[in-house]
């Protein structure tokens, strides 16, 4: 393994001292707790929104934290939920007395967490907690046998939608309504074309032949459904589209898209990606509203990219192109 | 059984338990998170070894009660884990912690209980059910040993949790041909068939360090 690490044990936390140095007007990060705040507090009497996971999905979440997106990120271990005490403490840190939204992927070990954290919290104060669970991926066909689908790139897109509803003074019914709306009319797919290295394995997380590709692959290196010889981008890129498209919500509305790199694959080929992708949505009749290209939930130093899309109604659009400055996304301001 | 085999378990004992635990889990953490990596996210030896640890430092000195040495180790794993396994461990030792509240000693009977408020917990927090490959199919076959030996009679104790503990094992390598249901592991599907089950892994090291207190070949110092 080589990477640029002190020790194993303190990834985490000599990465929140390094996003705390790098970004001092906007963030403040809680080094005890592992917890990323905005630097200035939202304004009383608004919706805050908290959201968190396993670490190793950078930007996702601490970059998203700042005005019009997230009021507070709980950074996890790598590829671990963060815990209920860190969850509970961020939730009543950033209450303003509107409630505040837990946005949670759908992992077997946040939704754990979360639950159990909103359980402190409701034991604990008054504040009001209302729950999205993203569950976009896919690749998992059957939620009768499984987890149910995961939660990938629609989180992101979830969160600056819900952001800005937060930021415009919406309700927390409203707020958790738009998000749960975003959530369900987004679909998304992945591909590895390497395996990812959790530092305190030292070692890939899964062998990849130099040939072949993981398609149907989440956030945490853990295997896709099934592997293929790889193939050119044309191909890949339908390979990705096809079953989104096949699983998305029928209606007249575009999409937002969101072509994801999972951190290891440079942007000159994600653009290519986005290339063969945009051709193939315009074969299908399927108009992008937005586009997003690049790194922005990823699983380490995987190789490869996921596509998502978000059937965007004028709302869910108008919320998007809302102004957003955190660190990893940042436009209107 | 060894001449020195407990008959019950007193705070001291499930204090050593713990100690014990997190012993096994410190010395197997690679091959769990080996285990981790073949069908989850190769995190759950190093989140068990870093919570186990918190827990036997938030040990007292002198415990009052198993159920203050149960609830403590409850909250240092839910408060230090993550992931699934820090909810799950932490619910079942919470509510086997109130199974025994009042109680200065445990014998068979009263471990069996608490361990099926135990799993009574896991069940609920985590919707999975036995043959989901998970960590239940350890813990359901050691707490049907405890049952068959719970109405024996006395100074059974070391041979029921000895049971139990080959029981969980057997259990543990019984995941190996099932297909994950829940958790990490459930989106592999098929393929997911021909690996053990962590969980299960970690499981039966626990029940493991409760043989070893309760057979007296370790003792509070493991």
């Amino acid at each position: 393994m080589k990477k640029l690490i002190n020790s194993v044990d303190d990834v985490v936390s000599n990465a929140l001292t390094g996003m705390a140095a790098a970004h001092p007007d906007r963030l403040r990060v809680d080094m005890a707790r592992h917890i990323v705040y905005r630097a200035t507090p939202k304004e009383d009497g608004k919706v805050a929104i908290v959201s968190g996971g396993g670490s190793g999905h950078e930007p996702l979440h601490g970059g998203f934290v700042g005005t019009g997106m997230l009021d507070a990120a709980c950074a996890g271990e790598i590829f671990t939920s963060p815990v209920p005490d860190q969850v509970s403490a961020a939730t009543a840190a950033v209450d303003r007395g509107a409630g505040v939204l837990h946005i949670v992927k759908n992992y077997t070990g946040d939704v754990m967490n979360f639950d159990m954290a909103a359980e402190m919290v409701a034991a604990e104060s008054g504040t009001q907690v209302a729950t999205v669970i993203t569950a976009d991926d896919v690749a998992v066909e059957d939620s009768l046998y499984t987890a149910g689908r995961r939660g990938v790139g629609v989180t992101v897109i979830v969160e600056k939608i819900a952001g800005a509803a937060a930021e415009q003074g919406l309700s927390l019914e409203q707020v958790a309504a738009i998000a749960k709306r975003t959530s369900e009319s987004g679909r998304s797919m992945g591909v590895a074309l390497t395996s990812c290295t959790v530092p305190a394995n030292g070692k890939p997380s899964f062998d990849l032949p130099d040939d072949e590709m993981e398609i149907g692959i989440g956030i945490h290196g853990e295997p896709g459904r099934h592997r293929a010889k790889i193939a050119p981008a044309d191909e890949i890129a339908k390979q990705l589209v096809d079953p989104v498209l096949a699983e998305l919500p029928d209606g007249d509305h575009g999409v937002i898209a969101l072509l994801n790199g999972m951190g290891g694959s440079p942007l000159l080929e994600l653009y290519l990606m986005y290339g063969e992708v945009a051709k193939r949505l315009e074969a299908a009749g399927v108009k992008v509203e937005r586009s997003l290209v690049g790194d922005y939930i990823t699983s380490l130093d995987m190789a490869g990219c996921s596509l998502t899309l978000v059937r965007a109604d004028e709302e869910m659009l108008r919320l998007w192109d809302a102004p957003v400055d955190t660190p990893g996304l940042r436009w209107g301001v | 059984m060894s001449p020195t085999a407990l008959t019950e378990l007193d705070a001291g004992d499930t204090a050593a338990w713990i100690r014990r635990a997190a012993r096994l889990i410190a010395v197997r953490a690679d091959e769990l998170t080996a285990l981790d990596a073949a069908i989850g996210d190769a995190d759950h030896g190093a989140n068990m070894k870093r919570g186990m640890n918190a827990a036997v430092e938030a040990l007292p000195d002198a415990p009052e009660a198993p159920a203050a040495v149960l609830k403590q180790t409850a909250m240092a794993l839910i408060s230090k884990v993550g992931g699934a396994a820090g909810p799950l461990y932490g619910t079942f030792f919470l509510r086997m912690s109130t199974a025994l509240a009042g109680r200065q000693t445990i014998d068979t009977a009263a471990l069996a209980d608490a361990v099926a408020a135990g799993i009574g917990g896991i069940v609920q927090r985590g919707n999975a059910e036995t043959g989901d490959k998970t960590m239940l199919d350890a813990w359901s076959p050691a707490l049907q040993a405890l049952r068959d030996r719970s109405g024996e009679a006395e100074g059974t104790l070391a041979r029921a949790v000895a049971a139990a503990a080959d029981a969980a094992a057997a259990g543990r390598d019984a995941t190996e041909p099932m297909l994950a249901k829940k958790g990490r592991a459930s989106y592999l599907g098929e393929r997911s068939i021909g690996h053990i089950d962590p969980g299960a892994a970690s499981t039966a090291l626990i029940m493991q360090a409760l043989a070893d207190v309760v057979s007296g070949r370790v003792t509070g110092e493991a």
